[in-house]
């Protein structure tokens, strides 16, 4: 029988050190709402999720009281609409309709954040992906709760590095159209290479056309707890402080499997993967940055870094997927800057640069992630900084991800408030050296060779 | 059986376990272990209990048993037992 202590350090863990269950994510297939007619798709969309997500919040509440854990975020993730509006949008101006549906179902079922307003071009761009694409920055900004995820490279296709330019613009255009909120819609938009079909968290998450009807994808969190296991370790060596990690992975996870399959089963919906993450937030201790300072680093960002955050993340995976029957979407820890207190630290400190934490993506999900950039940062030096995340999942077989927000009006020594769970950040300087020509060929990057590997 | 932990935590006076069980009696729920230890001036506590008989459903138990918490001045909490298991056990 479970005993006091047991309780206790479970209790310590939720209390204490931000224990929660970073997302529970409906993924819903809209395919079945395609028709030539735009009104009829938007009134298919809203029937379709508000059948299956009505009542996500609700039971994602009463989970959460019923067995004391916080569940953060209700969320729900759809078919990527350049499928869904294909037939029925001509325009750009056709598919922000669409993208004003959507947010209007999800202020109606409740959820804060629905992603899926999405295309994978990771080949190439069909007319209909194109139009989603330019749609982009006024669907953002025209709405609050929409994110866009476009999937640009894979290492079975190569990269689209027509799709990778013309990202680099919308990204600078979306900033552009919200810059009266600190270019705010930029964080609602990622550009990913291998992006998986299930993946729970925002702003990447999209139900991918290989999944199921409707599915519940939980994606855990826990870096707090992780910190707080490694600082009781005195002189620990290497083998010790693996093992901590992995049995505090396997208990984090456990959490988030229970409430899968209570989710699952009160919704009536099949339990999909669990997202074996370390998600940090601005809540001071609940930052992966302090893990990597409790390895033994004074700053993340200092040499070591890598080396330690691969130690975290591999061994992050080696305790959750014993924890979980089906694990999936971007299983790593994450490396936001503004979501990361003692990333913020280690910048502010002048221990961290763009180009380490390109390093550090080498080795950890997901990618260059909610980083401040100056504002008159070129368009083609985002498309170079895309292409070269891009290139990092192409030939680690990885996904990888760049979420920056060129914020317009702020420069180098300012500071971007976008509050709640995205957080603040500095703005971080960017590399001024030009790229315009590599970025402006036409065509793609091949797909790399899968022999030879060295 | 519906088995459900409630913990106490707080200051340490007469009368807890006393007003928490006479709560539990009311609503037909069945204590099956309690265990207690006094940690540094801080009565902990915590009741195993059967909830299948409960006149009450599990939000309302809880709810109720927050406010005793705030009468008394301790933390009174409820949670399903799974999510300790499913913790702690293999």
């Amino acid at each position: 029988m479970i005993n006091i202590y047991e309780v206790a350090e479970t209790n310590a863990m939720i209390e204490h050190e931000n224990l929660d269950v970073r997302t529970i994510t409906m993924g819903i297939n809209l395919l079945d709402c395609a028709d030539t007619n735009l009104e009829r798709v938007c009134r298919n969309i809203k029937t379709k999720i508000a059948s299956y997500a009505k009542d996500l919040v609700q039971t994602g509440e009463s989970i959460a009281r019923e067995y004391g854990i916080p569940i953060v975020n209700k969320r729900v993730s759809i078919t990527p609409i350049s499928l869904v509006g294909a037939s029925a949008c001509h325009s750009p101006e056709d598919y922000v309709k669409i993208a004003k549906t959507l947010d209007d179902v999800a202020k109606e079922i409740g959820v804060n954040f629905l992603g899926g307003y999405s295309a994978i071009v990771s080949k190439g761009m069909s007319k209909s992906d194109e139009l989603l694409i330019r749609s982009i920055p006024e669907a953002l900004s025209q709405t609050e709760r929409i994110c866009s995820s476009i999937n640009v490279g894979s290492t079975k296709t190569g990269i689209n590095m027509d799709a990778v330019k013309l990202m680099g613009e919308i990204v600078k255009a979306t900033a552009e159209r919200t810059k009266h909120c600190d270019s705010l819609g930029c964080a609602k938009l990622v550009v990913l290479c291998n992006a998986p079909d299930d993946n729970p968290f925002m702003a990447g998450a999209f139900h991918g056309v290989s999944e199921a009807d409707a599915i519940i994808n939980v994606g855990v969190s826990g870096p707090g707890v992780v910190k707080y296991a490694l600082e009781q370790l005195e002189n620990a060596n290497f083998e010790t402080l693996c093992e901590t990690i992995k049995k505090t992975a396997f208990k984090i996870t456990r959490v988030g499997q229970l409430v899968a399959q209570e989710a699952s089963r009160r919704l009536g919906v099949p339990f999909g993967i669990i997202d074996l993450s370390l998600a940090p937030t601005p809540a001071v201790g609940d930052s992966v940055a302090d893990i990597l300072k409790a390895i033994g680093l004074e700053q993340a960002g200092a040499p070591g870094t890598t080396a330690a955050l691969a130690l975290l993340n591999d061994q992050v995976k080696k305790g959750g997927v014993m924890a979980s029957s089906y694990v999936g979407g971007l299983s790593g820890a994450f490396i936001p800057v503004s979501e990361d207190q003692g990333m913020i630290d280690a910048v502010q400190a002048g221990a961290l640069t763009i180009e380490k934490l390109e390093a550090m993506t080498c080795v950890c999900s997901v990618g260059l992630d909610m980083i401040a950039i100056p504002g008159d940062t070129p368009a083609s030096t985002i498309s170079g900084i895309i292409a070269d995340e891009a290139a990092i999942g192409m030939v680690n077989q990885k996904t990888t991800a760049v979420r920056i927000i060129p914020v317009i009006g702020k420069t180098v020594g300012q500071e971007v408030d976008f509050g709640g769970l995205l957080g603040h950040a500095p703005i971080m300087p960017v590399n001024k050296f030009d790229c315009s020509v590599f970025v402006n060929r036409t065509g793609r990057i091949p797909a790399p060779i899968h022999s030879f590997k060295n | 059986m519906d088995k459900t932990i409630i913990t106490v935590v707080g200051k340490d006076t007469v009368g807890i376990i006393a007003k928490v069980c006479t709560y539990l009696a009311e609503n037909q729920i069945n204590i099956l272990d309690i265990s207690q230890t006094i940690v540094q001036g801080y009565f902990n506590m915590m009741m195993i209990v059967d909830m299948q008989k409960s006149i009450k459903i599990h939000d309302d138990v809880s709810a109720d048993l927050n406010n005793l918490g705030e009468q008394i001045g301790v933390i009174i909490r409820c949670q399903k037992e799974e999510i300790f298991n499913k913790m702690h056990r293999i």
